[in-house]
C-alpha cells in the first residue's frame, strides 16, 4: 500500500494573551492509499487541530505534512472536509447543496446535476432533491455532507466527528452506511472520532493520541474482516480490539487526571 | 404527574416557549386593542377627564374624517411618507456595503467601528440645530436627521448579522477553494440576508421616531409639523389622530416587512 497523507513530526503552538498551548507536538501518522484510518483521543488532545491542519485550514509550526508526496499549505478540493456542524446551505435545496461544491471545482451546470444526483442516491437520499436543510434530520443532513464532500472525487476525506451530534440509532445507521459506500468505492479516509466502537467499527487501523501536547500513543490495527455488519459489534475479537483502544485511552485520562489533582 | 401535566398543558399560552396557533395569536391581540379602546371610550363618555386632555374617540374621527375630505392628511401623509422612504433608502444603501466590509475583514472593523460606535452615542436630537443650521428646514434637513439616526445604527447591527455566520460556512467555502471575494457573495451573504432583513425592519422603526423629531422642531408640512401646531391651537384631537395615524403606519410597515421576510425565507422553516 502506497503512502497517501504522510505526517512527520508536525507541532503546532497556540498563543494567545493567557499564554501558550502546545497543541500537537512530534505528531507522526501516515494514511496509506485508500486506507481508512481513525484517530480518537481524549477531548481537547488536539486531534480536531491536526484535522484543521491537514484540511489545510490551520497552518502547522514544525514538521511536515503531504499529500502524494506534496506539501499542504491551503486548502484544495483534492481533500474533501465533513465538518461535525453539519454546514449544509440553508438557502440552497439538498441537490443544490450538492451542485455547489461541484460548481465551485468547475463542473458545467449539466454535469453538476448528474453528479449531484447520483451522490444523493449513493447516500440513500434519492427523492430528497427538492427538501431543504430545514426539512432534513440531523442524521440526513450528515448524508448530504458526505455526497457532497465525495462527489467532486478528493484524494481523500477528512472527517471530523461527523456523527457527534447524532443519536445512537442514527449514528449505528451512518456508520453502516459509510463503511458500506467506503467497501463499495475505496478511498482513503482520515476519520476524528472519540468513540472507539465507532472508530473500531470503521477502521483499518485505529491511532490512539495522547493528551495534550498530542502525539500519537498507539496504533492498534484492526484486524476484523470485511465486508463488516453491525452483528460483529458483540464478537469476541471486537470486544478484544475495543478494549485494547479503551484502555490506551484511559491510560491517558488517567494521567489527565492524576496530573490535575496533583496540581490542586 | 397527570395533574402536572394538564396545567402545563392549559398554561402553554404563557409558558416558556409555549406554542400558540395564529388564531388565538390574533385573537389576543385584537383584544387587547378592543380593551384599550373601551377604556378610552367610557373615560371620555363619563367626562372623568377634560376633552382638552382626552378627546373621545368620535371626536378625534371626526377631527380626521375632516383631514381627509380637505385633503390636509393625505398632503401630511405623503410628505411624511417621501421623506422616511428617501431618507431610510439612502440610509440603508450606504449602511449596507459597509456593514458587510466591517463585518466580514477586521482591519475594516478597527477602521471604522469605533468611530461608528463614537457617533452612535450622540444623541440624534443634539444634531437638530446643526443640521437647520447646515441646510435649513427643508427636505434635506429631515433627511439628514433620518440618515444620522439609522445609518450608524444599521451599520452595527448589519457588522453583527454578518459576523454571526457560522465559521464552518466560510471552512467550507475553503475547502472547496473558492476566491475569497466568491466566499463572500455565494455564503457570507445569503447565509447573513434574513438576519440583516430583519435589521433593517427594526431600523425603520426608529426611522420613522426620527422623521417626527425633525418635523416637530422645525418644519413646514409633514405629519410632526401638523401635530406641533395643533398643540398651539389646543387640538388635542388631532395629536391624538395623528399619534394613531403613525401607530398604524408603523404596525402595517412592521407586519408587512414580517411577512415579506418569511415568504422570501421560506428555506427556513419549511416544516
Amino acid at each position: 500500500m502506497s503512502d497517501k497523507l504522510v505526517i512527520s513530526g508536525l507541532s503546532k503552538t497556540f498563543s494567545s494573551e493567557r499564554g501558550t498551548t502546545v497543541a500537537l507536538n512530534d505528531f507522526n501518522l501516515t494514511v496509506g492509499h485508500n486506507e481508512f484510518v481513525a484517530l480518537v483521543g481524549t477531548s481537547g488532545c488536539g486531534k480536531s487541530t491536526l484535522l484543521s491542519i491537514a484540511a489545510g485550514l490551520e497552518s502547522h509550526d514544525e514538521g511536515r505534512i503531504t499529500i502524494d508526496g506534496e506539501d499542504i499549505i491551503s486548502p484544495g478540493l483534492d481533500r474533501g472536509v465533513v465538518f461535525q456542524s453539519y454546514t449544509l446551505l440553508p438557502w440552497l435545496n439538498t441537490l443544490q447543496n450538492v451542485e455547489f461544491a461541484l460548481l465551485a471545482a468547475g463542473k458545467s451546470k449539466a454535469e453538476a446535476r448528474d453528479i449531484a444526483q447520483s451522490h444523493l442516491e449513493l447516500v440513500g437520499l434519492q427523492g430528497f432533491e427538492n427538501a431543504f436543510p430545514s426539512e432534513l434530520s440531523g442524521g440526513m443532513k450528515q448524508r448530504v455532507a458526505i455526497a457532497r464532500a465525495l462527489s467532486y472525487r478528493p484524494k481523500m476525506l477528512l472527517m471530523d466527528e461527523p456523527f457527534g451530534a447524532l443519536d445512537a440509532l442514527t449514528r449505528h445507521h451512518m456508520q453502516e452506511l459509510l463503511t458500506g459506500i467506503w467497501e463499495k468505492h475505496r478511498l482513503t479516509v482520515l476519520f476524528i472520532t472519540h468513540d472507539v466502537e465507532e472508530a473500531v467499527y470503521l477502521s483499518d487501523r485505529v491511532a490512539v493520541m495522547t493528551n495534550r501536547p498530542g502525539r500519537i500513543k498507539t496504533i492498534v490495527p484492526i484486524t476484523l474482516s470485511r465486508p463488516r455488519h453491525y452483528d460483529m459489534v458483540s464478537t469476541p475479537e471486537f470486544q478484544h480490539l475495543q478494549r485494547k483502544v479503551l484502555d490506551a485511552i484511559r491510560s491517558e485520562s488517567l494521567a489527565a487526571a492524576s496530573l490535575q489533582s496533583a496540581l490542586a | 404527574m397527570p395533574q402536572q401535566n394538564k396545567r402545563i398543558g392549559t398554561n402553554r399560552r404563557f409558558a416558556l416557549g409555549g406554542k400558540i396557533s395564529t388564531a388565538e395569536y390574533l385573537g389576543i391581540s385584537a383584544s387587547v386593542f378592543a380593551v384599550l379602546a373601551i377604556i378610552w371610550f367610557l373615560t371620555t363618555y363619563f367626562g372623568l377627564v377634560r376633552p382638552l386632555f382626552l378627546p373621545s374617540p368620535a371626536k378625534v374621527i371626526s377631527r380626521l374624517a375632516e383631514l381627509w375630505a380637505s385633503g390636509q392628511l393625505f398632503a401630511d401623509l405623503g410628505i411624511s411618507i417621501y421623506r422616511i422612504t428617501f431618507g431610510f433608502l439612502v440610509s440603508t444603501v450606504i449602511a449596507l456595503p459597509i456593514g458587510i466590509l466591517i463585518g466580514s475583514y477586521r482591519g475594516w472593523e478597527a477602521a471604522i467601528e469605533p468611530f461608528v460606535d463614537f457617533i452612535r452615542y450622540m444623541p440624534v436630537v443634539a444634531f437638530v440645530p446643526l443640521t437647520i443650521l447646515w441646510s435649513g428646514t427643508g427636505d434635506a434637513q429631515k433627511l439628514l436627521i433620518i440618515f444620522i439616526g439609522t445609518f450608524f445604527q444599521q451599520v452595527l447591527l448589519v457588522m453583527d448579522n454578518v459576523k454571526s455566520v457560522p465559521k464552518d460556512f466560510l471552512n467550507l467555502g475553503r475547502t472547496l477553494q473558492m476566491p475569497e471575494l466568491r466566499i463572500l457573495q455565494r455564503i457570507v451573504l445569503p447565509s447573513a440576508l434574513p438576519a440583516i432583513w430583519d435589521s433593517m425592519r427594526i431600523s425603520l422603526g426608529w426611522a420613522w421616531t426620527w422623521l417626527v423629531v425633525a418635523e416637530l422642531v422645525a418644519a413646514t408640512s409633514g405629519l410632526g409639523y401638523r401635530i406641533t401646531t395643533a398643540q398651539r391651537f389646543f387640538q388635542t384631537d388631532l395629536i391624538f389622530g395623528y399619534l394613531l395615524i403613525l401607530g398604524m403606519l408603523g404596525l402595517t410597515t412592521d407586519q408587512a416587512m414580517k411577512y415579506a421576510g418569511r415568504k422570501l425565507f421560506r428555506y427556513l422553516n419549511v416544516r
